[in-house]
């Protein structure tokens, strides 16, 4: 456990150091801040206090912004031959991957935490549906941590993080619109899987604050897909 | 500790890289592994530290089997090319090393300090890895092996791109860490394993082709005594016949014919005859003017054994 929080806070700080911090950071909030106050359907359009806006903003903020902070995080190791460093010494695979996965995760909730100053600026406009706030914020959550189970596994297919983070969003752009739209599109039993299979048909059910377990499992199931993928991605090395 | 290596064998695909290596290493001593590029050297140094696996055979530390993953604790190790996190100031960087070699707290800076002493780098303590010299990153790698104690070292060249002075300094450092660690280190400096290490280790093709102290692989290689002599004469008619008549020489030669009186004398096996010529040229008033014996170099041993 000591050596996943030391990977942890060491890829945090990572982050803070080279800046990839501060832009993602900066840009997630100008982003989500500007659809959400300033522009199209905006909160003074739609003249009501909830964050419905912000909640579907923020699932295509994070869709491209979470491969952009996964890609270096084993690509990055592999191609510099640092991951020999680290792998020889007392750590395993395992805690390896699950310490950069917490690093990425943690980023999120930084981002995610500093757009509370939205809840509280639309809790004083007016009545807020606070268990549906609570549970859009929940329910981004989860979803952050199955794409950063993505992206951690896709930047441990290649030394190249331009590959990678293009590989995050390929992988991606299924789980996000296409089996979407395959599982709207078709009827019975084959309808059924894809639409269990979309990231988006889950995020919406919980966003809407429709609590099932079987959302949760799915969110916390690709996320362990993913670490799993990617560690045994690291172990089988020559 | 020591570390044994029993039979190991690793392919690449179709190609074999180790072909059944086995030798041992014991507490108190450096070996110097050598050999040409893509000899396997490398490979087997990863493999000891457990950072890939083997297809046969198996390395024990103390004992005990490196796959339980329970010696690397005990290793200290100095990739080749020194790979390092170049974003990250020193200190931190070792502090980080020092949490993963599970360094406990209150030693921590105590240890950091100490490596950072030892390695000359207290000026640079704060900068970014990045920013440090070639020789320097040198040095943070060799801290970083170095940070939790370990019993065993394993460095893959040590001092690439490191200026004399530097040198000289990490191969007193290494010959001092040897007097109680395990020290395995590769190199294609030849004075440097002459110079730092207690016994050899040549490894050609995957496989061990010398295992010895420096002297020891001279000997084996050529035994025969090599004279190189100059004489006072004025030709070089009938010296060159007298000199081959002697008991103890094989073959006698003119080096060239330009400079009268330049011979090379190679002895027998086993004999030297340096007493046979000066008792020669004794009794025909030869004036010695030269007598050089000619050693056998470990380059000549070296490039014995691993050219076909």
């Amino acid at each position: 456990m000591d050596s996943i929080i030391t990977i942890t806070k060491k890829e945090l700080a990572g982050y803070f150091n080279s800046l990839t911090g501060y832009i993602v950071l900066i840009a997630f909030l100008g982003f989500t801040g500007f659809f959400t106050w300033l522009y199209g359907s905006d909160i003074f359009i739609r003249r009501q206090a909830d964050l419905i806006v912000f909640f579907s903003i923020a699932k295509w903020t994070l869709f491209f912004f979470i491969p952009a902070i996964t890609m270096r995080l084993i690509s990055e190791e592999k191609n510099t031959g640092t991951l020999e460093l680290l792998l020889t010494k007392p750590i395993d695979e395992f805690q390896l991957v699950v310490g950069k996965f917490l690093a990425a995760f943690s980023l999120v909730v930084i981002a995610l935490s500093l757009t509370l100053i939205y809840y509280i600026s639309i809790s004083f406009l007016g009545k807020v549906d606070h268990g549906a706030i609570i549970s859009g914020y929940f329910g981004l959550l989860l979803f952050s941590a199955a794409y950063i189970g993505i992206g951690i596994f896709a930047s441990s297919i290649s030394k190249n993080q331009i590959v990678s983070f293009l590989l995050a969003l390929f992988i991606g752009i299924f789980f996000q619109i296409i089996f979407d739209i395959l599982g709207n599109s078709l009827t019975g039993i084959s309808g059924k899987i894809f639409d269990f299979m979309s990231i988006s048909s889950h995020f919406n059910s919980i966003s809407r604050g429709v609590w099932d377990t079987r959302d949760i499992i799915y969110f916390i199931a690709i996320s362990v897909l993913g670490i799993e993928l990617a560690k045994e991605n690291l172990s089988f090395r020559n | 500790m020591n570390v044994e290596i029993r039979n190991i064998s690793k392919n690449y695909g179709y190609q074999r890289v180790l072909d059944d290596v086995s030798f041992e290493v014991k507490p108190g001593e450096i070996l110097g592994f050598l050999g040409p590029n893509g000899a396997g050297k490398t490979t087997t140094m990863k493999i000891i530290t457990g950072y890939i696996g083997m297809d046969k055979g198996e390395v024990l530390v103390n004992g005990k089997s490196i796959k339980t993953g329970e010696t690397k604790s005990s290793i200290g190790y100095l990739p080749e090319n020194n790979p390092l996190y170049l974003d990250m100031p020193v200190v931190d960087y070792l502090r980080f090393s020092a949490k993963l070699q599970g360094v406990s707290k209150e030693n921590m800076e105590n240890r950091v300090r100490e490596m950072i002493r030892l390695t000359g780098l207290n000026k640079e303590k704060h900068k970014l890895i990045g920013e440090l010299s070639k020789g320097y990153r040198q040095r943070v790698g060799l801290a970083q092996a170095l940070i939790h104690n370990p019993e065993i070292l394993i460095l893959d060249e040590p001092t690439t791109g490191l200026d004399p002075n530097q040198i000289i300094e990490i191969r007193e450092l290494i010959k001092e860490l040897g007097k109680e660690k395990t020290v395995i280190l590769s190199t294609h400096i030849l004075p440097e394993v002459e110079a730092t290490c207690d016994r050899i280790l040549i490894i050609n093709k995957g496989k061990i082709v010398a295992n010895g102290t420096s002297e020891n692989l001279r000997q084996q290689a050529e035994g025969k005594n090599i004279l190189k002599i100059k004489l006072e004469v004025f030709s070089n008619e009938g010296v060159l016949e007298q000199l081959q008549d002697l008991p103890s020489v094989e073959k006698a030669t003119v080096t060239n014919n330009i400079d009268i009186g330049h011979f090379d004398i190679k002895s027998y096996k086993g004999m030297t005859s340096n007493k046979d010529i000066f008792n020669l040229c004794v009794k025909n008033n030869w004036p010695i003017v030269e007598m050089i014996p000619i050693e056998t170099k470990l380059e000549d041993v070296f490039r014995d054994l691993t050219t076909d």
